[in-house]
């Protein structure tokens, strides 16, 4: 696609030998909102980090603006990551800092903006958050759903043109839930980023988002937009979907056969 | 059978040399990462000198308390020692020596790891079980020019001057027994004092020492959090390393350049 930001071709990955991506492709196109949905612990996080370079794919490659991540010097994967932002699945805060310097820290690290400058912005991306009047309290005092706001917060502060969320609604309430939404899609809409989520929430995201993938089993099992996929006929889909137990997809961890291993003794 | 339990050993005793020659490189490559990003960090000087906060001024009362016991145990045991050969006006001279070139660095350095290098572990190895360090990454930032680097340098400023006012507040203490306590006479101790501690020789000699030791535990400490795993049972494990590895690491090389010291 000749609009494409971030794309993914015939990427493998695999922690310890064995493989988690078995041939991923993927595509983001500029202005889009991407969702990535899959079983836990199918790789998800791991897939952000790949587009992020902080890993290397064992084959393949993921591009950025054109340029192939894992090519890239320290130098250069740090240009590329300066127009990314991403939200870590934990928040992952510093917890040395208040939430203000939480938010004003890509600031002070890449900009020479005067104080009274970062302050406005600080707030303003607060705000956005519905967190301005927590500024002065450190991440120990939030609770986990506000302190994913404020790394919502710290994500964005930069305007990046390329936005990462892992798992943005995990741990919120409903309202929140909504208002996150909303700032997701207008950030997305008014700033031209292209945003890239991971989530589990199949209602929430087939209402927002443009495109959707399904990874399962290391491969993309299924992708269309909401409306395609709502209808799709693939059982895999379908039980994702509805939530079904039964299905292709399973609950386990590859393990050994649960009788025989009892049998065994556990190992 | 005894051949198999043999080579069980042999093998086990292998992967553990190989373990830790593999652990000294990384060290080593964290060292030289640390020293390269040091550049970066030296402008913003404000990150050292809170890292000094916290590692040299927090280590403050108990690096005092202890230098005023030793000085004073110092002057008990020497003084016993002395007398019986009548030289206990000496006892000056041997208060400041033992603390000058032994004692300050290296109890200091102990203390040091103990009070600092385990809370320096503890710290960074949260921050990446937490993700702290990923986020920076991610953000552009270096956490080695950020994190690491600060924390290295307010160690190396800390440590010599620690070991200096444990060496003078040690003196201090054995100068309170000597003098006032058991009567040795002030003029003598003082005096004796000035006349044989060597400005190069030993002063100069001893804070050369606390700066090696300086750059030792707190690369210790530091690479021992980088390196943890990313669960509370590493990072406690990491902890306990810290000390462990600094202790040695003190204890060793002070025989090292002890006796390069001495020959020259
Ligand atoms: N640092 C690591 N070292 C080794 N294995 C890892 C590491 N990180 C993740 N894994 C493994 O990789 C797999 C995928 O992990 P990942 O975090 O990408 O899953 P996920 O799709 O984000 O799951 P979730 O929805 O639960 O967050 C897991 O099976 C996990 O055991
Ligand atoms: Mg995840």
């Amino acid at each position: 696609m000749a609009n494409a930001i971030v794309e993914i071709q015939d990427l493998s990955f695999g922690y310890k030998g064995r493989l988690l991506h078995k041939g991923i492709n993927m595509t983001f196109p500029k202005g889009k909102v991407v969702a990535i949905m899959g079983g836990s612990g199918s790789g998800k996080t791991t897939l952000l980090r790949l587009i992020g370079g902080q890993l290397k794919p064992t084959k393949g490659q993921v591009q950025v603006g054109g340029e192939v991540v894992h090519q890239q010097d320290r130098e250069g994967i740090y240009r590329l990551r300066r127009k990314m932002g991403m939200l870590f699945q934990h928040g992952a805060l510093f917890t040395d800092l208040s939430v203000f310097e939480n938010v004003a820290f890509p600031m002070r690290e890449h900009t020479n903006l005067p104080e009274s400058m970062i302050r406005d912005l600080v707030l303003l991306k607060l705000n956005a958050v519905g967190l301005r009047g927590a500024h002065a309290l450190m991440p120990t005092e939030l609770s986990g759903g506000m302190a994913r706001r404020v790394a919502l917060a710290r994500a964005i502060a930069l305007d990046p043109s390329i936005i990462m969320y892992d798992e943005p609604f995990a741990g919120l309430d409903p309202i929140s839930m909504a208002v996150i939404c909303d700032l997701i899609r207008s950030l997305n809409d008014a700033l031209g980023a292209t945003s890239i989520i991971v989530t589990h929430d199949v209602e929430e995201t087939f209402q927002f988002a443009d495109y959707v993938y399904f990874v399962a089993d290391g491969v993309v099992a299924a992708e269309g937009t909401p409306d395609d996929l709502r209808n799709s006929e693939l059982p895999f889909v379908h039980q994702f979907v509805h939530g079904e137990k039964d299905g292709p997809v399973p609950f386990h961890y590859a393990a050994p056969e649960y009788h025989a291993s009892l049998l065994r003794g556990a190992r | 059978m005894v051949l198999h339990k043999l080579k069980r050993m042999l093998s086990k005793l292998g992967a553990g040399c190989i373990n830790k020659i593999w652990r000294l490189g990384a060290g080593g490559r964290l060292f030289w990462l640390t020293l390269i990003s040091s550049g970066e960090s030296f402008r913003r000087f404000r990150l050292t000198i809170r890292e000094v906060y916290f590692t040299g001024v927090l280590s403050l009362i108990i690096i005092l308390v202890s230098a005023f016991f030793v000085g004073m145990v110092l002057a008990l045991q020497g003084y016993h020692t002395l007398q019986k050969y009548g030289s206990s006006e000496a006892i000056g001279v041997l208060v400041a020596l033992a603390l000058v070139r032994e004692l300050g660095p290296v109890v200091t350095a102990l203390l040091f790891a103990g009070r600092a290098g385990t809370a320096i572990t503890a710290e960074i190895g949260l921050m990446k079980a937490t993700e702290q360090l990923s986020a920076m990454e991610m953000m552009a930032v270096s956490p080695i020019a950020r994190v690491i680097a600060p924390r290295f340098w307010a160690g190396v400023i800390a440590m010599p001057v620690l070991a200096t006012l444990f060496s003078m507040v040690g003196i201090l203490g054995g100068y309170l027994v000597a003098v006032p306590l058991i009567g040795v006479d002030a003029g003598a101790f003082w005096s004796q004092m000035q006349a044989n501690v060597d400005w190069e020789y030993d002063i100069l000699n001893g804070v050369f020492k606390s700066v090696v030791f300086g750059v030792a535990c707190t690369m210790i400490a530091l690479f021992e959090g980088y390196d943890a795993p990313p669960t509370a049972e590493g990072v406690s494990r990491a902890t306990t390393r810290t000390v462990v590895t600094s202790s040695l690491a003190v204890l060793g090389l002070d025989f090292i350049l002890t006796s390069f010291m001495i020959a020259v």
